[in-house]
């Protein structure tokens, strides 16, 4: 098929409604957050519109700063815990047969797609009291009496590696499977184990993947919202829960949209610095 | 499974509670509710992304690639961004609360999903099927309803049961943009929490458990789910 | 006129120089092979001939009529692909009838020319079958039949039996030939593979960097390469310098060949000898004086090669006529002008 640049407005057509639609619906209300941002809050009303930095001042304070340091750590160890577990997960996933993987892809999905409410609900079921795991420990006699495993910093954690580490497979799967099985083969032939293999040869050969999986997770974990709420304790919370709350419960929008255009920047700055990072760990 | 570590378990095993989903208005117009947001965004984020996908596998228009990154950040930032964001243009626009509002936004949040199959899908055609149609005498218009949309079916199909799935169970942005005016069902299930454990809201877990799992299991019978995931060759290797 | 005219087609991607000034009239119901190395511009010739792509300048024309712009979809071809593009989601009898049907032909008529080029292939009752569960020669046999379907007035063929092994490919190669001139349709094959465009052009055109570096038929080319290119691309052979020495003798090697001449005011030339004239003789008793360093027995044929003043050359023989050498032995090489092929460049 010859391949050609649109000429007529013919050609430009199928174009319109896409980009209309995620201009209208995606930029516009980007770029509304933005302005927003910068308006002056009514008392009880919405926001009135100005140009004022007071939104941005007001997170400069060591209670948000904390919030935010706490949200990228989180964030950051829950893109580690992911990557650890699932590398090997998903190199072993790979090299399954075509009826495991799908069945494993199957169930990955269903993970992946439920809701941080129903992921939360059934983690803080899991974890309460009355009939939480603990109380298997105790029929088996490894504990003494049931207790409440929630509230806590670990709780969260672990809702929200449960949580993500369906994605991290997913974000990996590609890769794996590209990867080329006589790699680890000539490894072998050479005299490597094949765990040694693994890290000698597969580990390194997917840096690059590895990398660009923990920037994808990190930034997965940072919009985790609910689960801190329900797993965790009021210092547990994350930046995402903040804005959610200033912008629902207080009805400070422009405090809120100041917020989620810091997120961003930090976002996007914190994945700017990796990439560069990885590009000069290359270069050397 | 995880129903049945409910901290209240109901006395026996009953399916009455299942029932209760259906029976229950509160829950049944939350259940409707979910359902229809999600049947209709997913035919919206569809609708956004075969246009888009197609003109990107079928012009060269380098430019045209600023649309597709459009199309996957939405998906990409913490979705409390996007949530936000639509929150203040539709306080903004004036149209703060209309459920049509949630279908608008869970499209633009989910055509993330079958943006990204449709354009595994446009790959994976074989341009020469193209140009052997165009040799026996197709026109564009001919060779795109006799041979791509055949050929494109699975990946639309596999990229609205993603989004239908994803929007069954997205909470924020529902929340955000319609959440005083409209329950869906993450919404009811998380304002029910507040008033502790019911066995209802176990099954309607596992209801959600059961039907990702049942959707996805069909993508896989008809589609290629490894495939679709990323996987280059369909053999499994 | 009638039949395909190509007059000075060039092709560039971006500063590359795919096909270069080509000029090449072909005649209506001849079968060309058009051969050459990869990346020689032939296959970007023959989607510039069906309108995949568009020439960069010089103009197309089909029994007199100008079609360089004229749409793939109007030029009524018929063309097979190298990875032949038989439609998956189509059966067998609904990819050769989709011509007919995108036209708007009749059930009736589509179904009766469908059973037509099914039996003509010899795949009779194969109509329903879904392509994927046919072997490589069907699969080729239906691409063939899909293109032929509305009897189209050129015929083209990219690379089209590349995919199948060699015995198969052999076989194809002469039904293909035996199809076409039952058909007598202009046809225009691709291939980099010498044995399949002997078999079946009635004209060669051999391609080198995007240029057609000659075209003629088979047995031509084979005998009269016109230059060293085309006779080393086409069978085997031996290519040596002939030069003209002080006292105007035509040399080899430093050996007269009385009988030899060489182009008017040229000193030196290139001569292409094929390997199956060169005969071996008891040393002295040839022109030419070598050490025999290896032979090749392949059953059929026997190759010896001789190391002839620090250059290899080749002679091949039948068992018959096999010469009693070995390795190491000095062997004569006799050299008659009737065997030396005289090349432009």
């Amino acid at each position: 098929m010859r391949r050609e640049p649109p000429r007529t407005l013919a050609d430009y057509l199928p174009l319109f409604f896409p980009a209309g639609m995620l201009t209208i619906f995606f930029v516009v209300p980007f770029g509304t957050m933005i302005a927003v941002s910068f308006f002056q809050r009514q008392q009880g009303g919405f926001y009135t519109p100005a140009f004022v930095y007071d939104n941005y001042a007001r997170f400069l304070s060591a209670f948000f700063g904390g919030v935010l340091g706490f949200s990228l750590m989180l964030a950051i160890t829950v893109a580690l815990c992911c990557v650890v577990l699932a590398l090997p997960f998903t190199y072993l996933l790979t090299r399954m047969s075509r009826r495991v993987q799908v069945v494993w892809l199957v169930a990955l999905l269903s993970v992946l797609s439920l809701s941080e409410v129903i992921i939360g609900f059934a983690w803080s079921t899991l974890f309460s009291r009355t009939a939480g795991i603990t109380n298997i420990l105790v029929a088996l006699g490894l504990m003494g009496e049931a207790k409440a495993l929630t509230p806590s910093f670990a709780a969260v954690l672990t809702g929200m590696v449960y949580q993500a580490f369906p994605y991290t497979v997913l974000v990996l799967f590609p890769a794996l499977v590209r990867l080329d099985p006589t790699l680890t083969e000539a490894a072998r032939t050479l005299g490597a184990s094949p765990l040694r293999a693994f890290f000698t040869v597969v580990v390194p050969a997917l840096r690059n993947t590895i990398t660009a999986t923990l920037i994808m997770v990190f930034i997965f974990a940072l919009g985790s919202y609910l689960l801190p709420q329900l797993l965790g304790r009021p210092q547990h919370w994350t930046l995402s829960v903040l804005i959610t709350d200033q912008a629902i419960y207080q009805s400070n929008m422009p405090f809120a949209a100041a917020m989620a255009v810091f997120l961003v920047l930090v976002t996007l700055g914190l994945v700017a610095l990796t990439v560069l990072a990885g590009r000069r760990g290359e270069a050397a | 499974m995880r129903s049945r570590r409910s901290p209240s378990p109901p006395q026996g095993f009953s399916t009455s509670w299942y029932g209760e989903i259906f029976l229950n208005p509160e829950w049944r117009s939350a259940l409707f509710a979910s359902v229809t947001l999600a049947l209709l965004s997913a035919a919206l984020a569809v609708a956004i992304a075969l246009p888009l996908a197609w003109f990107l596998w079928r012009r060269v228009a380098p430019w045209a690639n600023i649309f597709q990154l459009l199309g996957v950040a939405p998906f990409t930032l913490p979705p409390v961004i996007t949530a936000l964001g639509l929150l203040t243009f539709w306080a903004t626009a004036g149209f703060y609360g209309q459920p049509w509002t949630a279908v608008v936004s869970h499209a633009i949040f989910f055509v993330t999903l079958p943006l990204v199959t449709l354009s595994l899908g446009f790959t994976s055609i074989d341009r020469s099927l193209v140009e052997a149609a165009s040799t026996m005498g197709a026109d564009d218009r001919t060779i795109f309803r006799t041979i791509v949309l055949p050929l494109i079916l699975p990946y639309i199909v596999s990229g609205y049961a993603f989004a239908f799935v994803l929007s069954l169970n997205e909470y924020i942005v529902a929340y955000m943009t319609v959440g005083f005016t409209m329950e869906t069902l993450p919404i009811k299930i998380f304002n029910a929490l507040r008033y502790g454990y019911t066995p209802t809201m176990a099954s309607v877990t596992v209801l959600f458990v059961v039907t990702a799992a049942v959707i996805f299991s069909l993508v896989a019978r008809f589609g290629d789910l490894p495939k679709l995931l990323g996987a280059m060759s369909s053999d499994g290797k | 006129m009638s039949g395909l005219a190509l007059q000075n087609v060039v092709k560039e991607f971006g500063s590359f120089r795919a096909v270069n000034d080509v000029d090449l009239t072909v005649p209506h119901g001849t079968f060309v092979c058009m051969l050459g190395p990869s990346g020689c511009g032939k296959t970007t010739l023959l989607r510039m001939i069906a309108g995949l792509d568009l020439p960069t300048s010089g103009a197309i024309g089909l029994d007199g009529e100008d079609i360089t712009r004229v749409p793939t979809h109007k030029r009524n071809l018929g063309m097979v692909f190298q990875s032949l593009a038989l439609f998956p989601h189509l059966t067998v009898g609904e990819n050769i009838a989709y011509p007919l049907r995108i036209r708007g032909a009749p059930k009736e008529d589509q179904r009766k020319r469908v059973d037509e080029l099914l039996s003509m292939i010899h795949l009779s009752g194969y109509a329903d079958r879904p392509v994927s569960k046919l072997s490589g020669g069907q699969r080729q046999r239906v691409a063939i039949a899909r293109a032929l379907a509305i009897s189209p007035k050129l015929f083209l063929l990219d690379e089209p039996l590349s995919a199948l092994d060699a015995k198969l490919r052999e076989a194809m190669q002469v039904e293909l030939r035996q199809l076409q001139q039952k058909l007598g349709i202009t046809t225009i094959v691709v291939t980099h593979d010498q044995r399949e465009a002997m078999t079946m052009a009635d004209t060669v055109v051999v391609m080198n960097g995007g240029e057609i570096r000659q075209a003629a038929s088979p047995i031509e080319i084979y005998r009269r390469p016109a230059d060293s290119f085309v006779a080393d691309f086409i069978g085997q052979t031996n290519l040596v310098e002939a030069e003209t020495d002080r006292s105007g003798r035509v040399t080899v090697f430093g050996q007269p060949v009385p009988g030899l001449d060489l182009p008017a005011g040229a000193a030196k030339a290139m001569l292409s000898i094929r390997p199956e004239d060169v005969h071996l003789t008891a040393p002295g008793a040839g022109a030419l004086t070598g050490t025999v360093t290896f032979v090749r027995d392949l059953g059929g044929t026997i190759e010896t090669f001789v190391d002839v003043a620090g250059r290899q050359i080749v002679a091949v023989s039948t068992p018959r006529a096999r010469p009693e050498v070995t390795v190491g032995q000095q062997v004569g090489i006799g050299l008659t002008p009737d065997v030396c092929v005289v090349l432009a460049k």
